[in-house]
């Protein structure tokens, strides 16, 4: 097909380090690669998220030597040391599925953004450590020494996904390296890391951290609520962990538009499929809600909103919006699968901000939490629906990208692994994952139905007994 | 750059396989414990020991794949994809020991605690198999360079792949043996110190027995990797690593486990050497050399330096964990695994509440 007419690729594009290989289609490998992620990046909000509340409630003990802050954080941190010990092992199988799913993006690329992971193994490295030493330590350590151990935690929780999120920045915004002939030569791994993208999708995924853990375990206090449990113990952790989720659902929407800027100018086919826009044009609209049907090029039965979309992809009612036919339909992601992603993201993300806000007003005005039993019914929906927020914005971003591993570089066909039986893999890991699921649900049923820990101001450890 | 990472290469698998290969140890020391009641006291200790160490140990085999997949990412793409089956049973088993463990710890009646303690047991052997039967397929020359190019099956399921594959299990065993009986003597229960002490023996007469009859495998399955562990720098190493050996049997026969820990860390380590000497110059033989397989040198320049800064971190906080380890400031009541769970009730809901005490081990 002669692409003239269409939009010419910045760069120009690789063969692989391991010849020009892959199958047609690298649909079993992505799935298992869009799998393991759906079950690793909701455990490592807990491992982003959770040491801070954590320490704020160590910090709270240390400071009135009020031991129900004391309980609550010692049973915190073991919630999350069991959190990170599956983080641990699932984010393995991802490093693994790199070499396993990818091996000719990793022999073409690894060099280029290695380093970030590098970097991201000596983070996680840093969080192990200290993370046992933090649980093993209670009431074996000073209490201000004990204090200071968890901060390594939230810092290392920090830079882990740092690293990690600037690769999947670098694949959206290719930088630091040279295409000759083919071959990917003179990488700048410092460049690499630090791309355009980083920024955006650091900030958003942190927050988002913060509102899944935040809203997840004030879920689990909101149910309790419901049931008749309002005791000190009850009240302290909802109000911690609805305050952390709810200022970051304020924080999300002021960065959600930021990301969504940046990926109008970065990768402006992506913004097409998210908005459903075929054509090209000035003063697009934003339709809300519909089907987008390719072989008329439109959104049917949305609701459109004129002029919206530019006003919100370039802040400015009258400006051009790249649509999808800027780029030759073998080079367009699935349109229906981003666009539904996206606008569930948005629409979730707007939702859950109006309960951070009912939050935050009530207790600003009457320093106490919201009276009304439907708030808690909110609350306990809210973990779900930020666990759904999430992963619906990773295959906006992911799935978006596609046809691309690496932006207008190399295809994803073109990194896929030519072993046989990934079919069989895929199945095993579904299995596992099942289990594993299933395992973790029965772990934390079992955590909060153990009564907190008695802790006896002064005294040494205690570990409750359900006398 | 090329050989510095190399070397860090070899530190990391070196440490994983003294740290890691031991906490499998450990699992394989708890699935030969006998019955709940006979096997607790192993298994409790096993528990203690392992819980506040093995995620840290385990970060050695992360570090190793990105170092390996940054400084030479062709050999690391033509590896996995290669020997895509063990390393993907490798992976599973990692997922099944680690959260086996992690949850074991949380178990309420003793069935839930065999089922998973049966799990974790049986993964850890998995594991410590299946990446040294990749091994042995690199080391035999099996591995091609390209987009699994090798032979699916072969590549891991031949002489050389079961003999270092059974070794590395053997050797976990070993050292988690003697790391057990050491921690056994500080936790002050001298009849597990006994016992690890019994098991120690036993695994290292039966891993030097297999390493040294292995060479005649060897010799006819990966004649060059033979040749190259019978001479020159290699053959230094093996003979090394044999004293090493020797000598930790004669501290543990003694009683002096502390020493034994680090005798038993050097054997590992010389054999890990001697055989990267042995395949010298080779990544992948026999044809993909180290220079030719090395990333550009702006990015081994910058791993380093990015390895040297994190190190600046990385190295005091592991100091201070494995002092406050081995100084036992982070030492949990020994308790043997069984004894939770007792006395044991009809109902396991009602249990759960009876064993209260379960959350010590979290
Ligand atoms: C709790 C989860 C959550 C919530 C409530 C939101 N997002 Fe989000 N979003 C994510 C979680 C997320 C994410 C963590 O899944 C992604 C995937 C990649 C990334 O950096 O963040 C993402 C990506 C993502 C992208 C694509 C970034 C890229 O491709 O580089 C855009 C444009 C937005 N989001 C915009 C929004 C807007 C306008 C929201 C309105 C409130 C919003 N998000 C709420
Ligand atoms: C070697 C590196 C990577 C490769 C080859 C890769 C490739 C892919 C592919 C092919 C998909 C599936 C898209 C589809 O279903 O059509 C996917 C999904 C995804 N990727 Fe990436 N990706 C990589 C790195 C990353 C990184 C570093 C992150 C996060 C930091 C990430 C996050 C995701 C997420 C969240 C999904 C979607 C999950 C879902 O669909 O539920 N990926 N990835
Ligand atoms: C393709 C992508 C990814 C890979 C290969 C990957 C790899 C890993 C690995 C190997 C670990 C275990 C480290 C250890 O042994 O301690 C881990 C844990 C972790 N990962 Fe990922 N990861 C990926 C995506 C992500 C994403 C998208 C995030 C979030 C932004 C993230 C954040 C974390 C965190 C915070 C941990 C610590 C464990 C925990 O808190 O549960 N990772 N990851």
């Amino acid at each position: 097909m002669p692409d003239a007419g269409f939009l010419t690729l910045a760069v120009e594009q690789v063969d692989g380090a391991l010849g020009r290989t892959g199958g047609p289609d690298a649909l079993v490998a992505r799935r298992m690669q869009a799998l393991s992620l759906a079950v690793h990046i909701p455990i490592v909000c807990f491992g982003i998220a959770f040491p801070a509340m954590i320490l704020f409630v160590e910090g709270l003990y240390l400071r009135t030597g009020d031991v129900t802050y004391k309980a609550l954080a010692k049973r915190w941190s073991k919630v999350a040391l069991t959190l990170f010990a599956v983080g641990v092992v699932t984010g393995t199988i991802l490093s693994f599925e790199f070499g396993l799913l990818w091996p000719n993006f990793m022999a073409t690329f690894a060099d280029v953004f290695g380093v970030g992971f590098a970097l991201e193994g000596i983070s996680f490295f840093v969080e192990a450590i200290f993370i046992a030493i933090y649980v093993y330590g209670w009431d074996r350590l000073g209490r201000r020494a004990h204090f200071l151990v968890g901060v390594p935690i939230v810092l290392s929780g920090f830079t882990g996904s740092f690293w990690v999120l600037g690769v999947n920045a670098w694949m959206n915004s290719p930088t630091g390296f040279t295409v000759v002939d083919g071959r990917v030569t003179d990488p700048r791994p410092l460049e690499a890391l630090l791309t355009p993208n980083l920024g955006h999708e650091l900030a958003h995924m942190y927050l988002a951290g913060y509102m899944v853990t935040g809203f997840i375990v004030a879920g689990v206090y909101a149910g309790g609520w419901l049931k008749g449990r309002r005791d000190r113990y009850h009240r302290t952790a909802l109000v911690v962990t609805l305050a952390f989720a709810a200022l970051a659902s304020a924080a999300q929407g002021i960065v959600g538009d930021w990301a969504g800027r940046r990926v109008a100018d970065s990768q402006p086919v992506k913004l097409a499929a998210f908005e459903g826009l075929a054509r090209t044009q000035a003063g697009a609209p934003f339709t809300i809600g519909g089907i987008y049907d390719a072989d008329r090029g439109e959104v049917r039965y949305g609701i459109h909103i004129p002029k919206m979309l530019s006003l919100l992809a370039h802040h400015d009612p009258n400006a051009r919006v790249t649509g999808l036919d800027a780029v030759p339909p073998r080079d367009r992601p699935p349109v229906n699968v981003v666009r539904v992603a996206f606008q569930t993201m948005v629409g979730i993300g707007v939702a859950l901000g109006l309960v951070g806000l009912v939050f935050v007003l009530t207790w600003l005005r009457h320093r106490r939490l919201p009276r009304s039993r439907w708030f808690y019914r909110a609350v306990v929906a809210a973990g779900p629906l930020s666990l759904v927020a999430l992963i619906a914005g990773w295959v906006a971003t992911e799935v978006g990208r596609q046809p691309w591993i690496v932006y207008e570089v190399m295809r994803t066909s073109q990194a896929v692994t030519r072993a046989d039986g990934l079919e069989v893999g895929f199945a095993v890991l579904v299995a596992v994952y099942a289990g594993l699921a299933a395992a973790v649900a029965w772990l934390l049923r079992r955590l909060a139905r153990r009564p907190p820990e008695t802790e006896v101001a002064g005294a040494p450890a205690t570990e409750a007994s359900r006398a | 750059m090329a050989e510095v990472c190399l070397a860090l290469v070899v530190v990391g698998i070196t440490a994983y396989a003294v740290l890691g290969g031991a906490d499998y140890g450990a699992g394989f020391w708890d699935l030969t414990a006998g019955g709940a009641q006979r096997g607790g006291r192993i298994r409790g200790m096993v528990q203690r020991s392992m819980s506040p160490v093995w995620e840290a140990n385990h970060v050695w085999l992360i570090f190793v794949l990105v170092v390996v997949w940054t400084a030479f990412p062709v050999a690391f793409g033509s590896v996995f994809s290669t020997l895509a089956i063990p390393l993907f049973l490798a992976a599973l088993g990692i997922i099944f020991r680690g959260t086996a463990f992690a949850l074991r710890g949380h178990a309420a009646t003793i069935r839930e605690a065999r089922v998973l303690g049966a799990t974790f047991a049986l993964s850890s052997v998995l594991v410590p198999f299946s990446f040294g039967a990749a091994l042995g397929g690199v080391a035999s020359g099996r591995v091609p360079v390209g987009n699994a190019a090798g032979d699916m099956v072969d590549s891991w399921l031949n002489p050389t792949s079961l003999l270092i594959g059974v070794l590395a299990v053997l050797t976990g065993a070993y050292l988690a043996a003697v790391f057990l009986a050491d921690d056994s003597v500080r936790a002050e229960q001298p009849d597990l110190a006994r016992a690890f002490r019994a098991r120690a023996l036993g695994a290292g007469a039966v891993t030097g027995l297999v390493a040294v009859g292995g060479l005649a495998v060897l010799r006819s399955d990966a004649r060059a990797l033979f040749d190259g562990l019978t001479s020159g720098g290699g053959l230094v190493l093996v003979l090394i690593s044999a004293a090493a050996g020797a000598v930790t049997l004669a501290l543990v026969w003694t009683g002096r486990f502390g020493p034994a820990r680090f005798s038993a860390a050097a054997a590992v380590a010389a054999v890990t050497v001697g055989w990267v000497l042995a395949q010298r110059p080779y990544v992948l033989p026999p044809r993909l050399t180290l220079d030719a397989a090395a990333a550009d040198d702006t990015v081994l320049t910058t791993l380093v330096a990015g390895l040297g800064i994190g190190a600046l971190v990385l190295l005091p906080s592991l100091w201070y964990l494995y002092r406050l380890v081995l100084q036992g400031r982070l030492d949990q009541d020994y308790e043997p695994l069984d004894q939770r769970f007792r006395p044991l009730s009809a109902s396991d809901e009602r249990d759960a509440g009876d064993a209260g005490r379960a959350g010590g081990a979290a």
